[in-house]
């Protein structure tokens, strides 16, 4: 894409600016991400860079962890602040975001690998009418979701309790597996599944010796992807779970709301690096997935 | 969700002979009433159930404000009544005394309403409209028209947002395109992080960046740009809303105008300009009739999200920054008026289903994908 060397001036000037305009959106899209790391670490009880913190050289009076003990619910007196509540929410919080996340994303990867092996096959009939129904969850607004959601739940009594709220979160979760597993099978080669039953294995035995290990890379990210769908979940959760099934979402939500301070920012940058853990996996299970299919990288 | 939206049997479960009398009632001829529905109304009143009462009352209410007061009031004196063991003789004469307001033929009319196991008041409420005497659909009154400027509101920021996305979004798709893989899997980095991130971890940022004291308004006071008591207002508005939204669906538009644009071959346009077209003719009539399946289906995604968002416009928002998402929540956690929060979300629903469709049509709803 380098410009070639007998371009003009007007050119350059448009192929420069455009390369300037690129750079701006991509720093709008990562600048807020960054700038909460710093702030996550102030002494201060405001979500603002203090004039210690920008002062040459660094003041390390500006600079502490007292709001990442405060997260982990350390509440001793040089921690706590006037405006800073200090409770062992946000700990509470990230064991039920792990426990309902780990059971829903489990039940889903089950749920839609199933349904993907199905949904691929050359003779499955509705094909289409039931791809578009999975896929509706991720389409149709959360809130419309939601609100059915709590009417028909409401009714059967799973408002408000673990269940409903990893049933709900399963819902979510589900398209997202198929899709990533369905683009899996694309390049799997039926003819495997034929050999190996010819060979004499019971379709259970096919589907964990000779398909799981080769589609494995699409379930892995699929799970990821149900994964943070669930743990990202803020909207059901506000409808369906009480305080008991608080969720680190729901703590945010209510710490934007309510009392804004720098713990926000402190689960918040944890969020970030949890999520690029999560990034480097898939695209290092992806590249992995296409080298093994043979795309070769241009 | 869709039966409960014109569901309106629940309040027929507690005042069913009321009602049948009711309707018995010839508008015609007399002004109110007659005897037989106050009767009705009176033993219904005293020996129903009270939370069911209860809820009938916030259903009445809907229909026209006063029922619930009156209601009670008259509620309470008929419990008097009944625990003396002294039966009135007339009973239209004995509620007319209780309260006047049993003589103002308006209640009645308004209770006409909800005679019917299924209503439609839902639909119109969501629209700002509601009945009038004769059942007639009228506009609901100056200052509680809200929901015709939401949904107005809501559509023209769901735009906006998707052209910003386009405008932003279309030269970093052509870069990372036009880029070698190695230069462009690192930049794509850039646009998958966001999207990987939490939402709320994202609009939380926002607020940060763009507050009175925020990242931005520092910057620009230090260049000087602003001084220090100028600073704007960019948050708990629309702009905010704006921005944020932009931020946290460009992703949306980037991918897949990314993979369109990646198998476009890069020969057109040399052969283009190879023919005696400028660049820019050469663009606009090669390069970018190519690129329209993967900007209609960005777009398309783009504008569906953002019709149907909720957190960030609610968190970012402030008070003239609430999209239809906000009324829908509002009305479940909030009022309680279930039927009103059905309604609204079925009709958000069918523009849903509407873009949905479309979204089939031009690009196939399997060709969705991720990262």
């Amino acid at each position: 894409m380098a410009l070639p060397t007998y371009a003009t001036p007007i050119q350059r000037t448009y192929y420069y600016a455009y390369l300037f305009f690129c750079a701006v959106v991509f720093f709008f899209l990562v600048a807020p991400l960054i700038a909460i790391v710093p702030i996550s670490f102030s002494e201060s009880p405001f979500m603002v860079f203090t004039e210690g913190m920008l002062a040459w050289p660094p003041d390390p009076e500006a600079w502490s962890l007292r709001w990442y003990r405060n997260m982990i619910g350390d509440c001793s007196a040089e921690v706590v602040s006037s405006t800073v509540p200090c409770s062992t929410k946000w700990m509470r919080g990230t064991v039920n975001s792990f426990y309902i996340g780990i059971i829903a994303t489990f039940i889903a990867t089950v749920l839609g690998t199933m349904a993907a092996l199905g949904l691929s096959r050359p003779h499955m009939p509705y094909k289409a009418l039931i791809m578009s129904i999975l896929i509706s969850p991720m389409i149709v607004p959360l809130i419309i979701t939601a609100a059915g959601m709590f009417f028909f739940y409401a009714r059967i009594n799973l408002v408000y309790t673990f269940t409903g709220v990893i049933l709900a979160h399963v819902a979510l979760a589900t398209p997202f597996v198929v899709i990533t597993v369905t683009a899996t099978l694309v390049g799997f080669d039926m003819n495997m599944v034929k050999a190996a039953q010819s060979l004499g294995a019971k379709p259970m035995r096919t589907f964990f010796k000779v398909i799981m290990p080769l589609i494995l890379p699409g379930i892995i990210s699929g799970a990821l992807f149900a994964f943070i769908t669930s743990f990202d979940e803020v909207v059901i959760v506000m409808f369906m779970a009480s305080i008991d099934q608080l969720t680190i979402p729901k703590q945010m939500w209510a710490g934007i709301r309510q009392e804004i301070s720098p713990v926000i920012l402190c689960m918040a940058t944890c969020l970030v690096i949890l999520s690029i853990v999560l990034l480097t996996t898939v695209e290092l299970l992806r590249r992995r997935a296409e080298r093994l299919r043979g795309i070769k990288a241009r | 969700m869709l039966l409960r939206s014109v569901d309106d049997s629940q309040i027929n479960t507690v005042f069913p002979n009321t009602f049948e009398e009711y309707k018995k009632w010839d508008k015609e001829k007399d002004e109110l009433p007659p005897e037989e529905v106050y009767k009705a109304l009176f033993q219904e009143l005293a020996y129903g159930e009270k939370v069911q009462v209860g809820r009938a009352l916030t259903r009445m209410n809907y229909s026209k404000s006063g029922w619930k007061s009156l209601i009670k009031k008259t509620s309470r004196a008929i419990k008097k009544v009944v625990k003396k063991d002294e039966f009135p003789d007339s009973y239209k004469e004995f509620f007319i005394e209780t309260n006047e307001k049993w003589a103002d033929p308006t209640y009645w009319y308004a209770m006409g309403q909800m005679v019917n196991n299924q209503t439609s008041i839902y639909y119109w409420n969501a629209i700002d409209r509601t009945f009038d005497q004769e059942l007639n659909v009228v506009q609901q009154e100056e200052d509680r028209r809200v929901y015709v400027q939401t949904w107005l509101k809501t559509l023209k920021v769901s735009i906006y947002v998707t052209l910003f996305c386009l405008i932003l979004g279309f030269p970093v798709a052509h870069l990372l395109a036009n880029l070698p893989l190695r230069y462009s899997n690192l930049l794509m980095i850039f646009v998958l992080l966001p999207f990987w991130t939490s939402l709320l971890v994202r609009t939380t940022a926002w607020i940060v960046m763009l507050q009175q004291k925020g990242v931005i308004n520092g910057v620009l006071v230090w260049l000087g740009i602003l001084s220090d008591d100028g600073r704007i207002a960019m948050v708990y508005n629309e702009t905010g809303t704006l921005i944020a939204m932009t931020q946290i669906l460009l992703p949306f538009m980037i991918l897949p105008l990314y993979s369109v644009m990646r198998v476009i071959p890069k020969s057109h346009m040399r052969a283009a300009q190879n023919l005696g077209a400028k660049p820019v003719m050469a663009f606009w009539r090669v390069y970018l009739p190519q690129t329209i399946p993967g900007m209609s289906a960005g777009g398309l995604l783009v504008f569906v999200l953002a019709i149907g968002y909720f957190i960030t416009p609610e968190l970012v928002g402030g008070k003239d920054g609430k999209l239809i998402g906000s009324w829908i929540a509002y009305h479940l956690k909030t009022t309680l008026n279930w039927g009103l929060t059905a309604a609204l979300g079925a009709i958000l629903l069918g523009f849903m289903l509407i873009f949905y469709w479309l979204y089939n049509k031009i690009v196939g709803i399997d060709n969705i994908k991720l990262g």
